[in-house]
């Protein structure tokens, strides 16, 4: 069985290998034939400067070409900008005459799309197989075994392990300070706007000065915000590698053209249209969050609970987020996840979203309609039922994905009263913004006028996005699992994780009740929520835990060693659910008789 | 007021808590072990690597501060109680106006031969599990001494490291001294299962040490086999840590002994948790009982009476639990291990031979007594409430939903062991209330 597993292990690092190989085969080449530009000045100018450079017609690798081509359009633009002194063609601005950034990147996409050629190109299956294939049957292997393995918890040696025993604290700081700074400084070159990471980087230090100093954190040291001694180096390589794999995909998608050349034909297969980066995001997520799952269940084989949470999260992942979409496309239908609501689906009211449902029938007016109701009554009526949990932890792709593919990282959530703090302040003022850039939105939308208050709407738009959209959910949310936990961007960041929450926690009839007296302080539940919330402080009291940021994944029960916490809804006391405290075994009327 | 309790476990430290929301007193707690609490029911788990020292303490480091408990890591030489004043090892001395003995317990040794070679050690500190942990790179086999709670938990932590493990436990059967027949059983199958070498009913001869004083086999009494070892574990039970204060005015038994308001004879001292021992213990309890909860209680209750509200040591309706490898353990209530005239039971046990219901009741009134669970989880509340109220076995099983707390989706046995009690008696009940919390809380505001 060992040399089964080991067999696995190596068939799925084989497969990560050349999974990142792939960045550096095959060539890219820039012919007359394949150049695809949209106007004949940008296209002539072009072509002009790229056999001045040697460019043209000379086949190059994707990391040589994608640099020097993009010198080449830099140049195309000057080159026209100069020449429009002279007088521009007839009915053309100066702004479409020269070359605008995000033209550039769609010409430098297309050119990659268009001229590449290598051996992933003419194989493609091949080379499919040889990544997600090795890498699913590797970890199929891996994992089945575990189903002979006796029921029970299996959190053995997770700290002792240098891939899931997380950062030193020192090293955490400069890991995290060091993301956020650059996501921003980044942002700033990328959208070449000042205004918002200034007012992001006030933001930050407005709530670092409340927690630090109106809430008295300062001298508050995390000792307990679960930071090993030792970093574990695993881990960090672990991260980084997904980090690293984030920024590529949301932002310089051109240099993982291989990997979407590569799932090409899947693409075609389901909706009859080529990959795009995301529909590689898609399928890769599918798939791990259906390899995950198994796993989950073979370590949860006595938990019930677990067992159909897990199956949930796999169902809403493959159907919901993946197949259903790509098979409306196919019927020339919108693209639709019918299970992701507004504000974490945050383009949910942009305009080209409305007019697109709005303009797709009957099944798009429908789709508009289910997506306004969920908000307003589906959403709140769910979570008053049974708390959030039936999104967060059954359905989410995001929670999917954490609790499959980030479950071995659950640990490593911050505990501390400081990071409580942080968490407050930094998911409701993320719902705030998405409430405040969804009504702009719509006031565009209604008004036609895109700027309010001085404002430019597509300004705040673009940098929700990038922030929120891509920096944080992606960048940060799932590249920071093996840093800092698996749920960064679910505790810190989601909006929709913020309105559940606020239902939650003040009319919701779902609690995790405490069982008498039975808690023994040890920290199981503590140190394996996810969400970092301190549950033997409530456990070790005998009061049961209403908190806004659970998503009852139910594995504080799962790993009690002495059956105290059980997830429950009742609707008879929702305004008392924490009031009674069962450890207190003194009451005041018994003093009295005796003294 | 300067309120001192020497030990941070959990008597000392529910004392110091409670005396700070009681009053306004200034409170100082002494320990050698650890400058900060921490759960000694977990020491296990930072063995086994399921968490950091850093996650088995309750509170955070500044907690104390904040709550104003000052915390010295230093350790008391002796207690001079006429002057109220201690003496320390390293922070000269300290007066107090009242003080709360914490103290805990020591692992039991019974002068075997070998029993202070290198290599053999309890678990009970801190200390203790840096120094199995010492031990453990390499180790080949392990032999345990002692069939109690510590036992198995440390065979499990050795097993956490696919270390080998024979256990030597002196009765026949695993915790029988506890455990009803059946469940200790159901126990023994499961250490088996486990692949540790369980050998039942023989005693420790003799611990064998190398010629650099380090323990390499034990020799078993009975058969006279010997078995190659690199550690010895001892953990044939714990007796109150108190043997530094036999010669002074304190009056000990067993363990420091105090009355119900935890008093000792000498004025101004307490004693708590696993260091005291009770002169009147209510009806079927002991004198010296070292768990957890009773310990919490003892703290809660010393404050108050430090605090001036004195107020009587009830500890309520018995009530424990623990967890053997994977099997989790409950017990509300009277569940000896031999029955007495008066008590019948009703035992049910799933085929998987890990999970086990047992109901007991009395023969002729009828009223439940006693839960014993395997496996299986029952609320501590409704089980407490039905033995007080002294509610007949008939009425408890057709409302057995309101004690399930197994998580959503568990199966549910309350049926299987009505069918039980039916077949056992010609009765014809049916369940009634299956399980939810709505119908608990209406229950228990009755």
């Amino acid at each position: 069985m060992k040399l089964f597993q080991q067999f696995g292990l190596l068939l799925f690092c084989i497969a990560l290998l050349i999974f990142t190989a792939m960045l550096g085969i095959g060539t890219v080449e820039l012919t007359e034939s394949n150049i695809s530009v949209e106007d004949s000045y940008h296209q002539s100018e072009i072509l002009k400067i790229a056999a001045q450079e040697g460019l043209l017609n000379s086949p190059k690798s994707g990391i040589a070409f994608i640099t020097q081509y993009n010198r080449v359009i830099s140049k195309a633009s000057d080159a026209l900008a100069e020449k429009a002194k002279t007088g521009l063609p007839d009915g053309v601005q100066i702004w479409d005459y020269t070359i605008a950034d995000w033209r550039a990147k769609n010409y430098v996409a297309t050119a990659v799309t268009q001229g590449s050629s290598g051996p992933v190109k003419e194989n493609p299956l091949l080379f499919l197989f040889l990544t997600f294939g090795l890498a699913i049957i590797g970890g199929l292997l891996f994992i089945l075994p575990k189903f002979n393995e006796a029921e029970g918890i299996k959190n053995n040696g997770i700290y002792q392990d240098s891939l899931t025993r997380g950062m030193g604290l020192s090293m955490r700081y400069i890991y995290l300070l060091g993301t956020i700074i650059a996501v921003i400084v980044y942002g700033f070159f990328k959208l070449q706007d000042f205004f918002w990471p200034l007012v992001t980087v006030i933001l930050g230090l407005v709530i670092s000065y409340f927690v630090f100093f109106r809430q008295h954190s300062k001298d508050n040291n995390p000792q307990r915000s679960a930071s090993p001694v030792h970093t574990g180096w695993l881990g960090v390589i672990a991260g980084t590698y997904m980090l690293g794999f984030y920024i590529l995909l949301y932002w310089a998608p051109a240099y993982i053209n291989n990997w979407i050349t590569m799932v090409n034909p899947v693409s075609e297969m389901l909706s009859g249209n080529p990959a795009s980066q995301w529909f590689l995001y898609g399928l890769m997520y599918t798939c791990i969050v259906i390899v995950m799952g198994v796993r989950m269940l073979t370590k949860y084989q006595h938990n019930t609970y677990q067992k159909v949470r897990t199956a949930s999260v796999m169902f809403f992942q493959t159907a919901f987020a993946f197949l259903i979409p790509e098979i409306l496309v196919r019927l020339n239908k919108p693209w639709y996840d019918f299970k992701n609501f507004w504000p974490l689906d945050y383009d949910f009211f942009y305009k080209y979203n409305i007019d697109e449902l709005t303009s797709s029938g009957s099944l798009g007016l429908f789709m508009l309609i289910w997506g306004i109701i969920a908000i307003i009554i589906g959403i709140p009526l769910m979570t008053y039922f049974m708390g959030k949990r039936w999104y967060c932890s059954w359905v989410c792709g995001c929670g999917g994905l954490a609790e499959t593919l980030g479950d071995p990282w659950r640990q490593l959530s911050d505990k501390s009263m400081r990071a409580w703090k942080y968490e407050r302040f930094i998911i409701h003022g993320v719902l705030a913004f998405a409430i405040v850039m969804t009504l702009m939105v719509l006031y565009y939308y209604f008004t036609g006028n895109s700027s309010i208050l001085g404002l430019n709407i597509e300004g705040v738009k673009s940098w929700y996005g990038f922030f929120i959209g891509a920096g944080f959910s992606g960048v940060v949310g799932t590249g920071f699992y093996p840093l800092m936990g698996n749920r960064m961007w679910c505790r810190f960041g989601c909006p929709l994780a913020a309105y559940l929450g606020l239902i939650q926690k003040f009319k919701s009839r779902f609690r995790i009740t405490t069982n008498g007296g039975q808690c023994i302080s040890c920290g199981n539940c503590s140190t394996y929520c996810e969400m970092g919330i301190d549950v033997r402080s409530y456990a070790q009291k005998g009061q049961d835990i209403v908190r806004s940021s659970c998503v009852g994944c139910g594995v504080c029960s799962a790993v009690c060693p002495r059956g105290v916490l059980r997830l429950e809804n009742a609707s008879g006391d929702i305004a008392e659910r924490t009031d009674f405290l069962r450890t207190i075994h003194i009451t005041e009327d018994e003093i009295k008789i005796l003294s | 007021m300067h309120i001192v309790i020497i030990g941070n476990g959990i008597s000392g430290t529910t004392a110091a808590r409670w005396s700070r929301k009681l009053s306004d007193h200034k409170i100082t707690i002494i320990s050698s072990e650890s400058k900060h609490f921490y759960s000694r029911t977990a020491l296990m788990y930072i063995y086994m690597g399921h968490m950091r020292y850093e996650d088995t303490k309750p509170y955070e480091d500044w907690f104390w501060k904040k709550n104003r408990i000052d915390l010295i890591h230093d350790h008391v030489d002796s207690i001079d109680f006429d002057k109220q004043n201690l003496k320390l090892s390293h922070n000269g001395s300290l007066h107090y106006d009242k003080l709360v003995l914490a103290l805990g317990s020591k692992s039991n040794l019974f002068g075997w031969p070998g029993q202070d070679l290198d290599g053999v050690g309890g678990l009970y500190h801190l200390q203790d599990l840096e120094y199995m942990e010492s031990y453990s790179t390499g180790l080949k086999r392990a032999v345990i001494v002692g069939g109690g709670l510590i036992g198995i938990e440390m065979a499990e932590m050795f097993h956490s490291r696919s270390i080998p493990v024979t256990m030597l436990v002196r009765e026949d059967s695993y915790w029988s001294n506890v455990l009803p027949q059946e469940e200790s059983a159901m126990i023994n199958d499961h250490i088996n299962k486990h692949h540790i070498d369980l050998r039942l009913g023989v005693n420790l001869e003799e611990i064998v040490g190398d010629s650099s004083g380090k323990a390499k086999s034990v020799i078993v009494k009975e058969t006279g086999e010997e078995i190659a070892c690199g550690f010895v574990g001892l953990t044939a039970g714990v007796s109150p840590n108190v043997r530094w204060l036999k010669n002074t005015e304190l009056e000990i038994g067993r363990g420091i002994k105090v009355n119900n308001h935890l008093e000792s004879n000498i004025p101004n001292v307490y004693a708590v948790g696993d260091c005291a021992e009770l002169t009147h213990p209510r009806p079927g309890r002991r004198g010296v009982e070292a768990i957890w909860y009773t310990g919490r209680m003892m703290g809660e209750t010393a404050a108050y009476n430090i605090c001036g509200k004195p107020v009587s040591y009830n500890p309520g309706l018995w009530f424990n639990s623990a967890k053997f490898f994977d099997i989790e353990y409950q017990v509300y209530g009277e569940v000896p291990t031999n029955m007495p005239e008066y008590m019948s039971t009703l035992f049910w046990k799933h085929a998987d031979n890990e999970k086990s219901i047992r109901i007991n009741y009395h023969t002729e009134t009828k009223a439940v007594l006693g839960f014993n669970l395997l496996g299986v989880r029952y609320r501590h509340e409704v089980c407490e409430k039905w033995i007080l109220d002294k509610v007949h076995i008939e009425t408890v099983l057709q409302h057995l939903g309101l004690a399930n707390f197994d998580p959503e989706f568990y199966k549910e046995y309350e049926t299987e062991l009505i069918t039980l009690y039916n077949s056992q008696t010609g009765s014809n009940l049916t369940l009634n209330t299956k399980r939810g919390l709505s119908k608990v809380l209406a229950f228990l505001s009755k």
